[in-house]
């Protein structure tokens, strides 16, 4: 197949399948995004089968085993409620992974459509978009999401939306950036010449343009999200027990760090783990989409 | 060089502006309004009359327009009357600045330490590039930013307060009353802010350092005051984080809202600092 191409003497773009390849070449190069996809299908297959594979019911326990230490019966022990830390960690996952999904596509959407819009048309509606999303900015990430669930109260659905609300700025700001450049090229100023509205403009010749950058940024922010969430869960504002968040099983098991250390341990580690496996994956993304993006994102 | 600093001044303003909106129509988006609450907390809900809440809410101004509301409030900021706390009983501007001093010596100093070490390492790393120097340093950096702050801390108290007795676990004692006791209890929460903030630096500067050491200290300074908030709950430290998330609870608003306005204050005129003297360091950007 290369081959057709290279006889005509034009040296070209090359073919779509080498692209692919390249991709593949450097994302599956490094063993760090490996172990990081590894962890990340672990964790959504414990997401989506937890039912399956929690051997104990994760929201009511056994009081008669309050506090267990780990045995055969109980992998890694149980809390005060003699709930089974392991179905926990696994029910866990879920609560992470809705999160942090929910969380980065509706701020990704939101702020994708505010930095298109204010770095397109530019004027007053850029002023007005992107000094609110300065303004955003200027709270640190964790401390807008407190104010915001101090208004809205604890659960699932309000850490989505202050999370959403605390990193729309980010999305915001790059997209805006990312417009700024692209609006300048060639091919823009031609579709505009044959008479496209902006509304074509924005859709099919910006938006896919910017594309590669962020979806690396999704990929990175979802390790940022789900540890801001454990963070709010640790302060008992984000998820409360006995719903089950990692960051509300490390403050649990804290009181008991002494006789039970491993109640607080193993569910940090699993946010840990979490974390980095979407940094190196979307660090891995990142280098394998576009490497020019190293030092920008 | 002197409209640039107008100019960044100028959107400067603005921004604190919309912060001052955002913090003051969040909170007064509360279910239930504040006096409902305050009356609450004073467990006098039902021997209240109609005639008293109404002086009450006289009292507090809450009979007014909202932007009336939001006027009085803003020229209080100027003032420093920042309002009364219904759960401490205190000025609200006392309260914060009793608690202030607290987080700003543990931020400075995770800020300082973390700052030298980071910029240290990120050089070294940098100079040695490809070898295991900079292998072992970039995954001990991306450890870094991965850790929960909160569980890094719980892990220092297990291993070096409760297992070695080497540190005290929690508190806070002021440098001026005993330096050496200050010291100790500050050196667990001072190392987990500043792993977290030396590993962002480290990543950034290996990702080429396009992005200037002091526009990554202008973002370790956010970091710094959002980190707080939970080392300071984790070692039980009397702070301004601890005084929000205690707060949050107590359904406290006047100090929520303060609280968070002091600190995205702080961040958002550093940060303008940070754009200024950039300015002044690359005349590109003045032009651009």
């Amino acid at each position: 197949m290369q081959d057709v191409n290279t006889e005509t003497g034009f040296i070209e773009a090359p073919p779509r399948v080498n692209e692919w390849r390249r991709f593949s070449r450097v994302f599956f190069q490094r063993k760090l995004v490996i172990f990081g996809l590894v962890v990340l299908t672990l964790m959504v297959i414990s997401a989506i089968f937890a039912p399956w594979l929690a051997p104990y019911d994760p929201y009511v326990g056994n009081l008669d085993d309050s506090l267990a230490q780990p045995s055969w019966k109980y992998l890694l022990g149980t809390d005060i409620g003699g709930r089974d830390t392991l179905s926990r960690l696994i029910y866990g996952a879920r609560t992470a992974l809705i999160v942090g999904f929910v969380t980065t596509v509706s701020a990704a959407i939101v702020g994708t459509v505010l930095g298109l819009v204010a770095g397109f048309f530019g004027g007053i509606i850029n002023m007005v978009i992107m000094r609110a999303m300065d303004a955003l900015m200027g709270f640190p990430m964790l401390l807008l999401a407190l104010l915001i669930s101090a208004v809205l109260g604890s659960g699932i659905q309000n850490v989505i939306i202050a999370l959403s609300v605390a990193t729309l700025p980010g999305y915001a700001r790059v997209m805006h950036g990312l417009t700024l450049s692209v609006r300048e090229n060639d091919y823009i100023m031609a579709e505009r010449a044959m008479g496209a509205n902006n509304l074509r403009t924005m859709l099919s010749h910006i938006l896919p343009n910017t594309l590669p950058p962020m979806i690396v940024l999704v990929t990175l922010q979802l390790g940022t999200i789900i540890l801001a969430e454990a963070g709010l869960s640790f302060l008992g504002i984000g998820i409360r027990p006995p719903g089950a968040a990692w960051g509300s099983m490390v403050y649990d098991g804290y009181r008991f760090l002494i006789s039970n250390p491993l109640l607080s341990f193993a569910p940090g580690l699993a946010i840990m783990l979490v974390v980095f496996a979407f940094n190196m994956v979307g660090d891995g993304l990142r280098d394998a989409l576009d490497p020019r993006l190293r030092g920008i994102l | 060089m002197i409209t640039y600093i107008i100019r960044r001044l100028f959107i400067g303003i603005i921004v604190l502006i919309i912060v001052t909106l955002i913090v003051f129509f969040a909170m007064r988006l509360l279910p239930g309004d504040p006096l409902t609450i305050f009356i609450g907390q004073q467990g006098a809900s039902g021997t209240m009359s109609e005639a008293q809440k109404e002086a009450l809410r006289h009292e507090y101004g809450l009979d007014k327009p909202i932007m009336m509301q939001y006027f009085s409030w803003f020229g209080g900021l100027f003032t420093g009357d920042l309002g009364t706390s219904i759960y401490y009983h205190e000025d609200v501007g006392k309260l914060l600045g009793k608690r202030f001093p607290i987080t700003l010596h543990l931020g400075l100093l995770s800020f300082v330490i973390a700052n030298l070490v980071g910029i240290l390492l990120g050089l070294f790393a940098g100079i040695r590039r490809g070898t295991w120097i900079d292998a072992t340093s970039t995954t001990l950096a991306n450890i870094g930013i991965t850790i929960p702050q909160f569980w890094l801390g719980i892990l220092l108290i297990y291993s070096l307060g409760l297992k070695l007795h080497l540190l005290p676990i929690y508190g806070y004692t002021s440098p001026f009353d005993d330096l050496w006791m200050s010291t100790k209890q500050l050196i667990m929460p001072v190392a987990c802010l500043a792993v977290t903030e030396r590993s962002v630096i480290i990543v950034h500067a290996l990702k080429n350092s396009l992005i200037p050491v002091i526009t990554l200290m202008g973002l370790g300074l956010g970091m710094v005051f959002g980190g707080a908030v939970l080392v300071e709950t984790v070692f039980a430290i009397p702070g301004i984080g601890r005084l929000l998330v205690n707060s949050v609870f107590a359904q406290d608003y006047v100090v929520v809202q303060s609280g968070t306005l002091v600190i995205a204050f702080i961040v958002i005129i550093s940060n303008l600092l940070v754009d200024i003297s950039y300015g002044w360091l690359d005349p590109r950007i003045r032009y651009g």
